[in-house]
């Protein structure tokens, strides 16, 4: 038993375990926080496959931003009373069906698949081959990836200071 | 029992699921957005996975940068239209939202 | 010069024709309804017709033929033409002359008259009917002219025809006419299926030839007779003539005293040398016959115009039994001389009637010799014309008759005596019944002194044409012998022709040649003129007893023969007879066919609506339920599809992302 593979599993099940929670809960506010926890064994399930650079970044901008933001956007619309109900009579059953449907399909495709598994990388830090290839390879993707934050950036500052009216 | 391709991806599997199913049965917009982002990242992890198990070098790692770009710019303007949901029906329950049906 | 001359003829057809249209179309515009153009143009016509006789007399017979239709298929195509020889010439004089004195005289008979213009364009359209008869050469063309006098015939005689008895009489007219047309129409048909023409020099010529002989001629000659049975109203087809006089009196004197009614002679005169010896028996018997049964009539009856219809009948059953004893001139002879004077009876019966302001009935009469002396002078003259007394025209036709009676009678013995016996009982008949009308019309006493007093004579229009027709009864105009025509101008100029058949036998019968038979006339004149004589002296004599010295009380006598006089005043009950046979049984089949038009085919036609009516209310039931049920039907299942199909459009798109993944699913089933 290494520990990679303990830390794996334990971080796993967190992973999942607080995405249930996440979809069964009735308070919003747990399920937030579920995903704070979720995104973080994401963060660390990065780092166990070699991907420093990309578990930092999902700690930054997926917890401290996109998090940030949802929390805010609760915070802001929330009701007096809060009634959150999950029993969906029309949608439950159809969509636990569908989705666990659509999981056992991908699990069985990923299973059956015969991958063209290499060695994996060596240990050298990330950050400089992700810089390398960024301004090399994937200049226009990055180009217009900064484009689209821009526009992000202005329609929703202007969407959301239109709704003030 | 080695840690292997297939373990992740079974993994991104499983949140790809429950986050399907936290966008369809869910009333809450915000947590519709939240099951958005868990779909988001179950892909993420299986493109970090084939980075590094699979023949694709850092390509894998680099979609996953752009991948949380583009997540980050939706967030950001989803919630814009939430809070404009909010302020026009004064709920965020989706299906309450519903002046365009019959 | 020949060439023009030939077309006068046609000319003279036409006059007529063109009054009758004149008349017709612009009557009304002209001044007095046109009445003196259709005067002047027939008096025109007259001349004309004079004319053609002295052109005649000069250059002999001549015809003028055109092609008419063709049947194609060979030589099957017809002729038309007139033809102008002896018999044609003297019927266009006869026509014209009567048919212009009757235009004269009807100016003032029919004065005020509301159909003026109408009565006048008919007379004109008669008398282009009747010289179209006696001009043609072509039995089918004469069968067609035949036909018009018929139509012109009922138009004249229904001429008032708001009263019922004018309807009906016109109506009698016809149909007894066109059941003599029938027999002449298959007697047409016997000759063109075997001799293939229409054509009457043509058709002797076949005859000669032999193509047509045997029982076939008999009964073709027969049937053409049958022709002028109907025409000339003899025995059986009389009944219609008496009836007739409902119509005006100018109009009895035009048509059925000297015109129409001498057709069927005129007919018998042009087929007489191809009728066989049964055929010319048939002929004799049946003229006999009808002058016998008519002058019984005559005697008792009281309306002075059908005293002189049954006498017209009687002496056309003289004309026509005189052509049938083979003495075809004489007969014609008759014809001419008994036009004349008959017309002057009619139109002196117009003038008493006209005088007595329209009274018919002569038992209301007497006494007007001395108020209308003119009409009384020619009446005489007419009546003694018409009773065969010497020095009248009438002496020397009927005499001629007589004696040809008797030589017939000669030749073939037996059963053939009863026709002199039957000519000379008519002849004594006839002097009996038309002096017994003279007597009390004219002499004696006025028995109704109300219209007596107002009766004067007649006017200038009236009395001009009796002066002329009574002058016309004179014996000197036809020959200068006046007790034998043999030797005048008519007489020479119209021979009896020579039988194609003479020398045949029939079962009575015999033809002689014309040597023979003039001999054996000769031998019987002068005892057939004493006869004559001494018959009609007789009924003279009785006339004048009865009626005039009143030696024998009349009524009484009446009384006595109660049965007979009955029988005779009701004209031998030949209508009422026909009223219960043939009438009866005709009626009988219209009201079948009415019936089974009523029931059964109405019937039938209303079955097919009921079962219409059935089937579209089934139908339309059907379209109700079935239709309009699968109809709704299909309209509810969509409905129901649709409201639950409607389902699936939730507007979330929760719902929509589901059934995209649902989607997905099927899809890696479907293509694993």
């Amino acid at each position: 038993m290494n520990y990679s593979t303990v830390l794996f599993y334990i971080f796993a099940l967190i992973t999942i375990g607080s995405a249930v929670y996440l979809v069964t809960t009735k308070n919003i506010m747990y399920s937030a926080v579920a995903l704070f926890i979720s995104l973080f064994s994401i963060a660390v399930l990065y780092i166990l496959l070699r991907a420093d650079f990309i578990a930092i970044t999902q700690i930054m901008v997926y917890v401290g931003g996109i998090l940030i933001l949802l929390l805010f956007g609760i915070m802001l619309t929330r009701k007096v009373t809060e009634v959150d109900i999950t029993s969906n009579a029309l949608n439950v059953i159809p969509s636990v069906i569908f989705a666990v449907g659509i999981t056992a399909i991908l699990i069985v495709i990923m299973l059956t698949t015969k991958w063209n598994i290499r060695a994996p990388l060596n240990n050298e830090v990330t950050v400089n081959q992700i810089g390398k290839m960024m301004l090399t390879g994937y200049l226009l993707p990055f180009e217009i990836a900064s484009i689209v934050l821009l526009v992000a950036l202005i329609g929703s500052a202007m969407y959301a200071r239109k709704s003030k009216q | 029992m080695e840690i292997g391709l297939q373990h992740y991806l079974i993994i991104s599997a499983i949140l790809f699921g429950i986050g399907l199913f936290a966008l369809i049965s869910r009333k809450n917009a915000i947590l519709i957005l939240m099951g958005i982002e868990l779909i988001l990242n179950a892909a993420n992890i299986n493109l970090v996975a084939f980075s590094h198990f699979g023949g694709i070098g850092i390509d894998g790692q680099m979609i996953t940068i752009f991948v949380i770009i583009l997540a980050v710019s939706e967030a950001a303007i989803a919630l814009a239209i939430v809070l404009n949901l909010y302020n026009h029906f004064s709920t965020v329950n989706v299906d309450e939202a519903n002046t365009m049906k019959d | 010069m020949d060439n023009t001359l030939h077309y006068l003829p046609l000319v003279i057809l036409l006059i007529p024709m063109f009054s009758f249209l004149l008349l017709a179309f612009f009557g009304n515009q002209l001044p007095r309804k046109g009445d003196f153009i259709a005067v002047t143009l027939l008096f025109i016509n007259l001349a004309l017709s004079l004319f053609v006789m002295f052109v005649f007399a000069q250059t002999g017979k001549y015809s003028f033929t055109v092609d008419w239709f063709d049947l194609g298929k060979g030589n099957t195509s017809f002729t038309a033409g007139f033809v102008i020889d002896e018999l044609s010439a003297i019927m266009l004089i006869v026509v014209n002359a009567i048919s212009a004195f009757v235009h004269l005289f009807s100016v003032k008979y029919m004065e005020g008259d509301a159909k003026y213009k109408k009565y006048y364009s008919y007379l004109g359209l008669f008398t282009f009917s009747m010289l179209g008869l006696v001009l043609t050469n072509n039995i089918l063309l004469m069968y067609v002219f035949w036909e018009l006098v018929g139509v012109s015939s009922y138009l004249l005689i229904g001429f008032w025809y708001e009263k019922p008895a004018p309807q009906e009489a016109a109506k009698k007219a016809f149909i007894v006419n066109r059941i003599g047309d029938v027999g002449f129409f298959i007697g047409i048909m016997i000759i063109f299926l075997t001799l293939g023409t229409f054509n009457f020099t043509d058709i002797f010529a076949g005859v000669a030839a032999g193509q047509l002989q045997g029982g076939m001629l008999t009964a073709a000659g027969i049937l053409l007779f049958c022709g002028a049975i109907g025409k000339s109203a003899q025995f059986p087809l009389h009944v219609w003539l008496p009836d007739a006089m409902e119509g005006p009196t100018p109009v009895s004197a035009l048509i059925h005293a000297a015109t129409m009614v001498a057709a069927g002679v005129y007919l018998t005169a042009r087929i007489f040398v191809m009728l066989s010896a049964d055929a010319l028996t048939f002929v004799t018997f049946i003229g006999a016959i009808t002058a016998f049964i008519s002058a019984t009539i005559a005697i008792t009856q009281n309306d002075i115009k059908k005293v002189l219809a049954y006498s017209t009948i009687s002496q056309l059953g003289y004309m026509i039994m005189a052509i049938g004893v083979g003495a075809m001139s004489f007969g014609m002879f008759h014809l001419v001389t008994h036009a004349f004077f008959k017309a002057c009876l009619f139109l002196t019966a117009g003038s008493v009637i006209y005088g007595m302001h329209h009274i018919q009935d002569i038992r209301e009469m007497g006494g007007l010799r001395k108020k209308m002396p003119v009409t009384y002078y020619t009446f005489l003259m007419a009546t003694l014309a018409l009773c065969g007394i010497p020095l009248t025209s009438g002496f020397l036709s009927k005499d001629s008759i007589l004696a040809a009676t008797l030589a017939f009678a000669h030749i073939n013995g037996g059963i053939t005596y009863i026709i002199p016996v039957l000519g000379f009982l008519v002849a004594g008949l006839t002097a009996f019944y038309m002096f017994r009308l003279l007597i009390l019309t004219f002499l004696g006493e006025p028995k109704n002194m109300e219209k007596y007093d107002h009766c004067r004579e007649s006017p200038f229009q009236m009395t001009i044409p009796l002066i002329v027709l009574s002058v016309l009864s004179f014996f000197a105009f036809f020959s200068f012998n006046p007790f034998s025509a043999d030797s005048g101008w008519i007489m020479q100029m119209m021979k009896t022709p020579e039988s194609l058949l003479t020398g045949t036998r029939g079962i009575i019968y015999h033809i002689v040649d014309r040597e023979e038979y003039t001999e054996l006339l000769h031998h019987a004149h002068y005892p057939a003129m004493f006869l004559s004589l001494g018959v009609a002296g007789l009924g003279i004599l009785t006339a004048f007893v009865f009626y005039f010295w009143k030696k024998v009380n009349v009524d009484s006598l009446t009384e006595k023969i109660k049965p007979i006089y009955n029988f005779s005043l009701n004209k031998w009950y030949f209508d009422e007879f026909y009223s219960a046979t043939f009438i009866a049984f005709t009626m009988g089949i219209s009201r079948l066919s009415a019936w089974i038009d009523n029931k059964i085919v109405d019937g039938a036609v209303n079955g097919a609506a009921t079962v219409t009516s059935w089937t579209s209310t089934a139908s339309g039931k059907f379209d109700n339920i079935v239709v309009d049920g699968l109809v709704n039907l299909s309209g509810g299942l969509v409905g129901f599809f649709g409201l639950v199909f409607r389902k699936f459009q939730t507007g979330k798109i929760q719902t929509y992302i589901l059934f995209l993944v649902f989607g997905i699913i099927v899809l890696y089933f479907l293509f694993r």
